[in-house]
């Protein structure tokens, strides 16, 4: 049987009421109550954090806890200011491992996705069943054996030795399959051969734009996990020059301990360092729609 | 089964050669290597001054016996367990009732609700445990307030009695929204006609939603659970970002800070690598053993 729920549905409009269950029914003020207090849960810390950016170092820890002041841009000149503009540079960090981490992996994921998907070869069942071996024993577990290893090379420390352990990723092979398998029909394949397409060129041509919905979906899991990797960096740079914002803001707070003018620093570049990817999500929220169950119900 | 003619061509190998090779680079050959590092050991001949006195021997299990029997491993792995039963029933039980009041569409609310509890997913955990770190200092945190007001003392949420819920907490706060689109993804893609006709016969959208909705999305709930117990394992960016916060998390809280510490601050990769090498296995067995156990079809390779 095919496929039956593909794991996107990126043609259908975004956030819009469902049209099934709006016939004439009843509002519930207990659903309601219920989803406004998850709700509240959720934004608490980030209205927190607004607001805390606000404050000084002194109004921080003494007025209460949400009552804004006027200190946003003094606040966030001292962050500019702090070791010449270090904090932009993590910003720009964790951009580059994220947005070329991501595109690579996308790549790298819809290469295997579709070659396990489309292709019968000698070998096929091996490599599905590492594919899924890493979706079930997560690399970041290997963090460090990966700093052993790439130390022995002398690549530790480099922009390399985050970026390269990112661009692979079982779990987005594993539902590139899925989408290839459920978006692109043999006969357009064979149609494509026919024409003298050779399997790199429809690839390309006929493939990966059959497949973007899905590429986009892979793409932003991908990136969302780098931007939030913490341990992976951590472990590999030492040159704070070179780190994402995660590992330089821990490594602030860390500081704070000493002098705690810090805390404001900390406070105002958590609040600014959420902004990139809460905009990203907000923009390309109809790419959400992540059923990771589709691999599971075909009977 | 969906194949084109094409069979004899190279061309799969190609597509799956850059996969192979980042695979074998960065996942194969680090379990490979750590398993072979947890074998060998540090021989320290003479005073262990001078070149040549430091040479590296086999060691048998020896590591893996230091490594079990160190007085600090048990106790993490005991509070990794206790993290983990906290976490994931309170995580994805939220996640589901809130798809699920979405999924009714008996409100107003919806898409403000699904925006605002997706939203911590946008926020790396580091950052995540930085926020609710503050918000547990006894100073910031507005709970302490308003208890205050009332004449109760509030507990410290860093003491030793409490810290492990505030972590579990930060990791509900992050990952439930994620949990809850998924769940109410998969609930979107019931075909309605499957409990119209309940409703019609009376029943009551709690009764839907038992009876129905939810042994649908079993394989969605089955996932999910899957991918949590597997984040839980290995737990590391929120204590570690609230060490500096609270003294009550020691460097050693978790497995992985233990292989951290044992690898970095003690250097003793042997030691780390065994670790290292007991947690991936477990992980493996955790996670496949759930597969088996719930009878899942997941992952199946026919589609």
């Amino acid at each position: 049987m095919a496929v039956t729920t593909v794991p996107v549905a990126p043609a259908q409009a975004p956030a819009t009421v469902a049209p099934r269950v709006q016939r004439n029914r009843r509002t519930s003020p207990t659903a309601t109550i219920l989803l406004l207090l998850g709700a509240a849960y959720c934004l608490m810390p980030v209205l927190w954090v607004l607001v805390a950016s606000t404050k000084s170092a002194s109004e921080l820890f003494n007025t209460f806890t949400f009552m804004p002041s006027t200190h946003l841009f003094d606040n966030i000149s001292f962050l500019n200011s702090y070791r010449d503009g270090l904090y932009w540079r993590w910003m720009a960090n964790s951009a580059l491992f994220a947005g070329v981490g991501a595109a690579a992996s996308t790549l790298v994921s819809a290469m295997a996705g579709f070659a396990l998907a489309k292709y019968d070869f000698r070998g096929k069942s091996f490599v599905f069943n590492l594919v899924l071996a890493g979706v079930l024993v997560p690399a970041v577990i290997l963090a460090v054996p990966q700093y052993l290893l790439l130390a022995k090379v002398g690549m530790t420390n480099t922009y390399w030795s985050v970026l390269l352990p990112s661009m692979i990723s079982p779990y987005g092979i594993y539902l590139c399959r899925i989408f290839a398998a459920a978006t692109v029909p043999n006969e357009v394949l064979e149609a494509a051969r026919m024409d003298g397409a050779g399997d790199w060129r429809s690839f390309v041509r006929v493939v990966l734009p059959m497949m973007r919905a899905g590429l986009v979906t892979v793409f932003l899991f991908q990136f969302v996990a780098i931007w939030n990797n913490y341990m992976l960096p951590f472990i590999m740079l030492g040159d704070d020059k070179l780190f994402p914002v995660t590992v330089g803001l821990s490594g602030l707070l860390n500081q704070g301990a000493t002098q705690p003018a810090m805390y404001t620093s900390v406070v105002t570049g958590a609040l600014l360092s959420v902004v990139p990817l809460v905009a990203l999500f907000l923009g390309l929220q109809r790419y959400w729609r992540v059923d990771l169950g589709a691999g599971a119900v075909k009977a | 089964m969906t194949t084109t003619a094409r069979r004899k061509s190279g061309a799969p190998y190609l597509f799956l050669t850059p996969a192979l090779l980042l695979f074998g680079l960065f996942l194969a050959a680090p379990i490979l290597y750590a398993g072979y590092l947890s074998l060998r050991r540090v021989k320290v001949s003479g005073l262990g001054l001078g070149a040549g006195s430091r040479t590296e021997i086999w060691a048998g299990l020896e590591n893996y016996t230091r490594s079990l029997t160190d007085p600090e491993f048990l106790p993490s792995v005991l509070r990794v367990g206790a993290y983990g039963l906290i976490v994931v029933p309170c995580m994805l039980g939220l996640a589901l009732v809130m798809a699920l009041l979405l999924d009714a569409g008996r409100t107003r609310v919806s898409t403000f609700a699904r925006t605002a509890i997706f939203l911590p997913y946008a926020v790396p955990a580091v950052i995540a445990s930085l926020l609710w770190g503050f918000l547990y200092l006894p100073r910031v945190s507005p709970i302490v307030d308003v208890l205050d007001k009332v004449g109760i003392t509030a507990p410290d949420a860093l003491s030793s009695s409490w810290v492990l819920y505030s972590v579990a907490n930060i990791a509900i706060w992050g990952g439930t929204g994620f949990n809850m689109i998924v769940l109410y993804t998969a609930l979107r893609s019931i075909p309605t006609d499957l409990f119209e006709a309940a409703r019609i016969d009376g029943a009551s959208d709690i009764a839907i939603a038992l009876r129905i909705k939810i042994p649908i999305i079993g394989p969605s709930l089955v996932m999910t659970t899957l991918f949590s117990l597997i984040a839980t394992l290995q737990v590391f960016a929120e204590p570690m970002t609230l060490r500096p916060l609270s003294n009550t998390i020691s460097t050693t809280w978790t497995p992985l800070m233990k292989v951290y510490r044992d690898a970095f601050v003690r250097n003793d990769i042997y030691a780390a690598a065994a670790t290292s090498v007991i947690i991936a296995l477990a992980t493996f067995v955790i996670s496949y053993g759930f597969l088996k156990l719930v009878g899942s079809r997941a992952f199946s390779q026919e589609s």
